[in-house]
């Protein structure tokens, strides 16, 4: 459901770096140390939570396309209808899908950014 | 390159003083740019910017004199901005590049917006922020170095462009570039030098003295003011004060009473609207340049789970607008 990177992706940028030679006191492999970690930590979260989100936005998508279908080419239907203007972008059930779309992704991706609290709050 | 030997012979031009240059040590890892600090045997504290051999340069990047001389002319108009002490000939050894005197602060965003150290002179920051935002607005034009011209439907044409190259189904992005293509305002009666990065990360802030220093010159261009007034407040500089716009330090009100008028605030948020989206398709494209083996550090490739941030800072504002 996940692109850009995906999970394979990321598992595949993981295991290059661990691969590296170690070279104690190196500031910039100390920093890419962290950004793994929190790559580990994206993973764990979507191996968690990506299947329920990706049946819960494929039933969102139905209603709001008028057609069944899987998640991609429910997604890519929707992303087409708003390219050629068949959909308002600012339409409430649009807003609804899309709202619930960025809450579920930053969940995985970035559980503690502030955008999070402040659609919450809104 | 020896960079510290090339400064070392360089020091006797750099002030009447100096025989020789110490401490000669990298700042940065950026691969596109590096910033390296040194001292002066007489004690002046410098900055050295130069463009590494080889270095690809980014299409939309100014030449580094070009920067140099927009720092000067930031400078004239009354902006806080470091001296450009010199700008590197051929013969100087190191390439592209300049030396600037070494401003004393913090340009971390969350030490900024959090440690104590600061508290003094955050409340008045928007403010002021606001009315350097004005003076570099207000720079004469004419004897800048060449810079490219853009205005708010031009960046959103040329971000969507972008994103359609990378084969991503964001239906935030493409509800986001309709929406604004709709609202985008029409070019400003009068083109501006527009800063083109000016957010909390570029600004150097003194404990006391506040901001003493505007940095990073290398997106500036001509265009609409609102774009450095709108960038600043986009949320992923905001180091998680999300309830402080500006800058995760102050409020639109004190941004705009700061600039003293002449930009109305849903101009402002319209150019943070499409900052956002613009900050989100980069997060694309430099999780391509992982993709298709450019550069295969884990870094380019996790920076695309950021777009995520953008797309949620995006749906609150579209809820809201």
């Amino acid at each position: 459901m996940i692109s850009h990177p995906t999970a394979a992706e990321l598992s595949e940028a993981i295991a290059a770096f661990e691969a590296e030679p170690v070279i104690p006191g190196d500031a910039r492999q100390a920093f890419l140390a962290r950004v793994t970690d929190n790559a580990r930590a994206v993973l764990a979260r979507e191996a968690e939570h990506s299947a329920r989100l990706e049946a819960e936005a494929a039933q969102r998508l139905a209603r709001l396309v008028g057609e069944p279908g899987d998640y991609a080419a429910l997604n890519t239907k929707l992303c087409q209808a708003l390219q050629n203007g068949a959909i308002d972008p600012l339409a409430p059930a649009l807003l609804t899908h899309l709202r619930a779309t960025a809450i579920g992704q930053i969940a995985i991706d970035q559980p503690t950014y502030g955008g999070l609290a402040a659609l919450l709050d809104g | 390159m020896d960079v510290a030997a090339a400064l070392h012979r360089l020091a006797a031009r750099l002030s009447s003083n100096a025989t020789g240059a110490v401490n000669a040590r990298r700042l940065s890892g950026g691969a596109s740019l590096e910033t390296w600090a040194f001292d002066l045997d007489d004690g002046t504290p410098l900055i050295l910017r130069r463009r590494p051999e080889g270095a690809a340069m980014r299409k939309t990047a100014l030449p580094l004199a070009s920067e140099a001389a927009l720092i000067r002319a930031a400078d004239a108009a009354g902006a806080p901005a470091p001296s450009v002490v010199h700008v590197c000939a051929p013969e100087d050894g190191l390439g592209e590049a300049y030396v600037m005197r070494r401003l004393e602060g913090e340009t971390l965003g969350r030490r900024i917006v959090r440690d104590e150290a600061f508290t003094a002179v955050r409340s008045g920051l928007a403010r002021r922020c606001g009315e350097v935002l004005a003076r570099i607005h207000a720079a004469p034009i004419e004897g800048l170095p060449d810079l490219a011209t853009s205005d708010a439907r031009g960046e959103l044409a040329r971000y969507e462009a972008i994103y359609r190259q990378m084969d991503a189904r964001r239906p935030i992005l493409e509800a986001v570039f309709r929406w604004l293509e709709a609202i985008a305002p029409p070019p400003p009666e009068q083109l501006v030098l527009v800063h083109g990065d000016f957010r909390n990360g570029n600004l150097m802030i003194h404990p006391e003295g506040g901001l003493v220093g505007v940095l990073d010159w290398e997106l500036a261009h001509l265009g609409d003011p609102a774009e450095d007034l709108g960038w600043i407040c986009v949320n992923s500089w905001r180091f998680g004060e999300w309830k402080k716009p500006v800058g995760g330090f102050g409020d639109y009100a004190e941004l705009l009473a700061g600039y003293g008028g002449g930009i109305s605030l849903d101009r402002v948020r319209f150019w943070q609207a499409l900052g956002s989206l613009k900050w989100g398709v980069m997060c694309l494209m430099m999780h391509q340049s992982f993709a298709t083996g450019q550069d295969r550090s884990i870094e380019r490739a996790m920076i695309g789970r950021r777009t995520s941030e953008t797309e949620i800072d995006l749906v609150k504002l579209m809820e809201t607008a």
